[in-house]
């Protein structure tokens, strides 16, 4: 019995014996030394990983008595999750090396996180859900402060710190009302619990719950922390926060809302709205006034989180589809992007002043005109890819009768390709100013263009991501 | 055959307009021209050994592609070919390629564009593209195919109006134009649409198939019932209106005489002009069932004829007596067709393309010799000078006049073109309104129309020369390629009227025969004693004899369609002899009073305007219709576009964006910003205020409640 369960949790316990082992390599050789060995070696072993899960995951199974659902959705959600991590690892293997930020915890921490979402994406119970998130958040707290002798980016550290010990207060006591009004913390159980008449107080631990993810997710107004912590964490932490976490975070929110609370979406519908709402605005509107690239990202990102919510709370399997789509696309545009950050620098140090960006377009036309198709698809213009990612969800919200979310949507996204736009602006028609130098690495390189050119040629299909995410869908939501 | 005909207008536009960089003006200019009489040798041929009894109804069908499939709507791009289309296709190519000729002599040179500027072969693509249109426009078999063509002489007309594009006047002509003519065009497809959605077709031969069956039928529209026969018809006729400038909506043809002359004579003279009528005559067996409107169009004719007449009578722009002179005589072929005589309508329609397009040639080579002046006040005593255009204008002004030997009748009458058909209209009118308002209409503009072709003559051809001296000095003969057309059309001018008197206005066997519609011998009794269409030609001409027919095909068999109570043509050959002789009378009074007022008295014509100063400005002004119009639409019109613009547009949008732009969301940014602290306990603070926010919402609201 028990060797049935571990075969199921195989990918984890791989990874988690890896970074163990990985740990204990680098202490007692060369520390550091081993950092951009192990950087290569953890991105190849997510790629491995991610490679095994596609071809061999089959049908749903269940290991430990339910704590742990290995199915579509989970196995969609955890491919883009290693896929992004290894992209993110291997783009900041050179910029960390010349800060000399390349120690050997940082692979290894990011191995560990990623553990942790894997697990957060595949919980089937209130616990499993919690040791995953708080695996995947004590890895990230730490790598968001690895610039130790930095005051900002401790300062990003702590501040994650000590807003998601908050955010775990309100999950867990979210966690503790949902168990006591259920009398069980397996989701299987709970979803029966809520069949007939959910008492107030399942409905309190709901409220908790979902705040603990939105905080996860950076949805407004839980989303405080994201801006300064992206700006004070080093760039490549930035572009891996950007990424994975927010995978994990959408993917665990939609398996508790969906398994858990599948009975009583009119009752969630409404905060999950409410959070994409405010998400999508705040992020257009505040991004609007921001200088540095790396904030305007971060608002960038709770506006996209907002536009993922808004499939999450049309309710059904295609509202799940949506933003499952929507996830992918937002994860490969913002890795290219990232990659177009990861390269910004004069004299050797990295810039990430908007403004610093003027007339990029004479100097280096070619990733100009990849970033600025990046930027365009982030805003939503079609052809670009980033178009159907907000159709998907914007139709998802209309067929689930989120009419004026989706309306509100469409303003939304108006308003905030303002600021997208604006940095084409600064790239093609602004006055010359201090300029960048520096050569792109080719990695990111390859990063940047690859995603460019995946936002263009993704018009045709997609890359069939459609059905992959229907099927993933359709095995949550039934 | 018909396909070529089509199309040669259309190759040719293409290769004049895009190829003349590749091939040269003049060659371009050629190859138009060339396709074009092409055409219009086609077209003969297609017109004199066409035979509507080899055809089922007179008709046959060419089909090009499949053109619409959407629905239960579902056409071809067809050519329909039968006798109404057979008259326009040679009444259009022939015109047509004579003013590609003339063309060559006339816009030589134009002191409208500068030396090198390249302009003749645009104005020749024009005019083939517009042959083309019109060309769509009367071998549709379908009413959407026909509105292709009608908006693509519209649009032609409008190129060629605004040709001139540095004159501003030029501009506001052909913008006059083509607004006015959109009003018509709602109209005629309003018109289109109730005819689809009664007979869910837009193919001819479908519509008419299903008339009998609407005869009662109602239809609501703008909050009443209304008679869906009467309704579409008249729907179908304000599109009529605007494209043959019928009163209300004329307004724009005298200002359309800001085109080129060779543009006047062709579109807005002879050819699409002239649309109108075709569309009534080609919806003969809608109208037939139509009596409210038909009516309606008889009135609106008559009285477009007499109006257009009184004001040509005091115009001084040699052009724009012509035009309206055009504008009277689209008045009389509108109460031949809604009098239900179609085939003295498309009679008229034929002789009066052939004259008109003669007489604005004629106009412009006189302008040609007068170094553009316009002004008949300062012609006179060009006889002299341009021989050649002087008879020729001579032959055109015989023909418009009416001038023929009345009563005389060797078989068909003798007489100039517009004789012989004119006074098929006016015995029509006699004959299908009792002698009532539309026969003393055009009765009186008879007269009317003789005064002002004979001023215009006179004024321009005799007397004493006025004006500029040394202009008069250098008038010239214009080059042969512009007298050439004008030999040409005064053949049709002369001969046309008796050649086809018999098939347009003789007794009903022939004209059915004509128009390949059955016809039968009307007993005394009023039964039809239905007879083939081979069958023997005894009966009289003209109606004198014994034998009386009746056109009893129905709808949709033929080219036109009678009712079985109408009787028009067969009792128009029956007047008293005075109406016969009226309209011949009128024209001599016409003749002698503009004699005493031109040549024997020349001081008469302005003692008399000062003497009757208000009437002769109330003619001057054109009725003040533009005055009015101007009041009533034009300027209501830039009053509201301008409150949009300022008040709509600038202020309210603009401002608004603007104002969310530039104000709202900046200020919500830096709220945002504010917020934004970088203190743990504020971020904290929002996060709880928003779990409180939360709760209070589930605690009011959620599904516990």
């Amino acid at each position: 019995m028990i060797g049935a369960d571990i075969q199921i949790l195989m990918p984890e316990i791989l990874l988690a014996v890896y970074a163990m082992g990985a740990l204990m390599a680098a202490v007692y050789t060369t520390k550091d030394g081993m950092a951009p060995l192990l950087t290569w070696a953890t991105s190849g072993l997510f790629v491995l990983l991610a490679v095994w899960i596609g071809i061999n995951g089959q049908g749903t199974n269940i290991a430990f008595g339910g704590m742990f659902v290995d199915d579509g959705f989970s196995r969609f959600a955890k491919i883009v999750i290693l896929l992004s991590a290894a992209a993110v690892l291997l783009m900041s293997e050179s910029y960390m090396q010349r800060r000399g930020l390349l120690r050997f915890e940082y692979p290894i921490l990011i191995a560990l996180a990623v553990v942790g979402m894997m697990v957060m994406v595949s919980a089937g119970d209130l616990m499993a859900l919690y040791m995953g998130l708080e695996l995947q958040s004590l890895a990230l707290y730490v790598v968001a402060s690895l610039r130790r002798d930095s005051v900002k980016s401790t300062e990003a550290g702590l501040k994650y710190f000590v807003l998601g010990a908050l955010s775990s207060g309100l999950l867990l006591y979210g966690a503790s009302l949902t168990y006591g009004f259920a009398g069980t913390t397996l989701f299987a159980g709970i979803i029966e619990a809520t069949a007939n008449e959910p008492s107030l107080g399942l409905l309190f631990g709901l409220v908790f719950l979902i705040a603990g993810f939105a905080f996860k997710v950076s949805a407004a107004p839980f989303h405080m922390w994201t801006p300064d912590v992206y700006e004070g964490s080093p760039t490549p932490v930035t572009a891996f926060f950007a990424t994975a976490p927010k995978v994990a975070a959408m993917a665990l929110f939609a398996r508790v809302v969906h398994d858990a609370f599948g009975g009583i979406v009119g009752d969630w519908q409404q905060i999950v709205a409410f959070l994409s709402v405010v998400s999508m605005f705040l992020g257009a509107i505040a991004a609007i006034g921001q200088k540095d690239i790396k904030r305007l990202m971060a608002y960038s990102s709770i506006a996209h989180m907002g536009f993922a919510l808004m499939g999450l709370a049309a309710g059904t399997a295609f509202g799940v589809q949506a933003m499952l789509i929507y996830m992918a696309i937002y994860v490969t545009m913002n890795i290219g992007t990232f990659a177009f950050i990861l390269a910004m620098e004069r004299d050797g140090r990295p810039v990430t002043n908007i403004d610093s960006l003027k007339m990029y377009s004479k100097r280096q036309p070619l990733r100009a005109l990849a970033m600025l198709v990046l930027l365009f698809s982030l805003a939503g213009v079609p052809p670009m890819v980033g178009f159907f990612g907000k159709f998907y969800v914007l139709r998802a919200a209309y067929d689930g009768g989120l009419a004026w979310l989706a309306v509100a949507g469409v303003i939304a996204s108006v308003i905030g390709a303002f600021y997208y736009i604006r940095i084409v602006y600064f790239m093609y028609f602004g006055e010359e100013g201090e300029a960048l130098d520096g050569k792109m690495n080719p990695v990111l390189w390859t990063f940047l263009m690859g995603s460019a050119a995946v936002m263009l040629i993704g018009v045709v299909n997609l890359f069939g991501i459609e059905p992959i995410a229907a099927a993933a869908a359709a095995t949550l939501v039934n | 055959m018909e396909t070529i005909i089509l199309f040669a207008p259309l190759v040719g536009a293409i290769l004049c307009g895009f190829g003349w960089k590749l091939i040269g003006e003049t060659a371009a200019q050629w190859t138009a021209t060339s396709l074009l009489f092409l055409a219009a040798i086609l077209s003969w041929v297609v017109f004199l050994t066409f035979d509507p009894s080899a055809h089922p109804n007179g008709a046959y069908t060419v089909n090009i592609l499949r053109w619409i499939e959407s629905g239960t709507l579902s056409t071809d791009w067809a050519i329909k070919m039968d006798r109404l289309t057979a008259i326009m296709l040679i009444v259009i190519n022939t015109v047509s390629a004579l003013v590609h000729l003339y063309s060559f002599g006339y816009m030589a040179h134009d002191e409208n564009f500068k030396e090198d500027e390249s302009y003749r072969p645009r104005f020749f693509a024009y005019l083939s593209f517009f042959t083309f249109a019109m060309l769509m426009l009367v071998t549709a078999d379908n009413l959407v195919q026909m509105f292709f063509g009608w908006e693509g002489v519209g649009v032609a007309s409008y190129l060629l109006i605004g040709f001139y594009y540095r004159k501003p006047s030029a501009g506001a002509a052909a913008i006059k134009a083509f607004v006015v003519n959109r009003v018509g065009d709602f109209g005629f497809a309003l018109g289109i649409f109730a005819l689809y959605m009664v007979t869910d077709s837009i193919k001819f031969d479908d519509i008419f198939a299903a008339i009998p069956d609407l005869q009662d039928a109602t239809i609501t529209f703008l909050w009443r019932d209304w008679n869906t026969l009467n309704l579409i018809a008249f729907l179908l006729f304000i599109g009529a209106m605007g494209k043959s400038a019928q009163l209300f909506l004329h307004t724009w043809l005298p200002d359309a005489m800001e085109g080129p002359t060779p543009v006047s004579a062709l579109i807005h003279a002879a050819t699409m002009v002239t649309a109108g009528v075709f569309l009534v005559c080609r919806m003969s067996p809608l109208m037939e069932y139509a009596e409210a409107t038909t009516n309606f169009i008889v009135f609106l004719g008559a009285t477009t004829a007499f109006f257009a007449a009184t004001v040509g009578l005091v115009q001084n722009d040699i052009k724009r007596v012509i035009a309206y002179s055009t504008c009277s005589q689209l008045g009389y072929m509108f109460v031949a067709a809604g009098l239900g005589v179609y085939s003295v309508a498309m009679f008229h329609l034929l002789t009066h393309a052939f004259f008109k397009a003669m007489l604005f040639l004629g106009a412009g080579s006189v302008i040609h010799a007068m170094h553009h002046e316009q002004d008949m006040r300062n012609y006179g005593g060009l006889r002299h000078k341009i021989p050649k255009t002087f008879w020729m204008m001579m032959i055109g002004t015989l023909a418009i006049t009416g001038v023929g030997i009345p009563l005389l009748y060797v078989g068909f009458p003798i007489g100039f073109a517009g004789f012989v058909s004119k006074d098929a209209i006016i015995e029509s009118a006699y004959a299908g309104t009792a002698g009532g308002y539309a026969f003393w209409m055009l009765v009186v503009a008879a007269l009317m129309t003789s005064f002002y072709s004979w001023r215009l003559m006179f004024l321009t051809f005799y007397g004493t020369p006025r004006g500029d001296a040394h202009t008069h000095e250098h008038a010239h003969e214009a080059p042969n390629s512009m007298l050439f057309p004008l030999y040409v059309l005064a053949i049709g001018a002369v001969f046309s009227g008796m050649v086809w008197y018999g098939s347009f206005f003789g007794s009903n066997d022939k004209v059915g025969k004509f128009f390949g519609v059955p016809y039968a011998e009307a007993s005394e009794h009023g039964e039809a004693k239905a007879e083939d269409d081979h069958g023997d030609d005894h009966a009289e001409e003209g109606g004198h004899g014994k034998a009386h027919y009746n056109l009893v095909g129905a709808p949709g068999e033929g080219a036109i369609h009678n009712s079985p109570d109408n009787h028009v043509l067969n009792d128009a050959h029956e007047v008293p002899v005075w109406v016969k002789i009226a309209p011949f009378v009128a024209m001599l009074a016409g003749l002698g009073l503009a004699y005493q007022m031109y040549i024997r008295r020349p001081d008469w014509p302005a003692k008399l305007a000062e003497q009757q100063a208000p009437l002769y400005q109330f003619l001057l002004n054109k009725w003040y219709f533009d005055e009015i119009y101007n009041f009533v639409f034009v300027r209501p019109a830039f009053a509201l576009g301008r409150i949009l613009w300022k008040q709509g547009d600038t202020n309210t949008i603009d401002g608004g964006i603007n104002g969310v732009a530039m104000g709202i969301v900046p200020f919500l940014t830096r709220l945002a910003g504010r917020a934004q602290s970088g203190y743990i306990f504020s971020y904290v603070f929002a996060m709880v205020l928003g779990i409180a926010v939360l709760l209070t919402w589930m605690t009011l609201f959620g599904g516990a409640n």
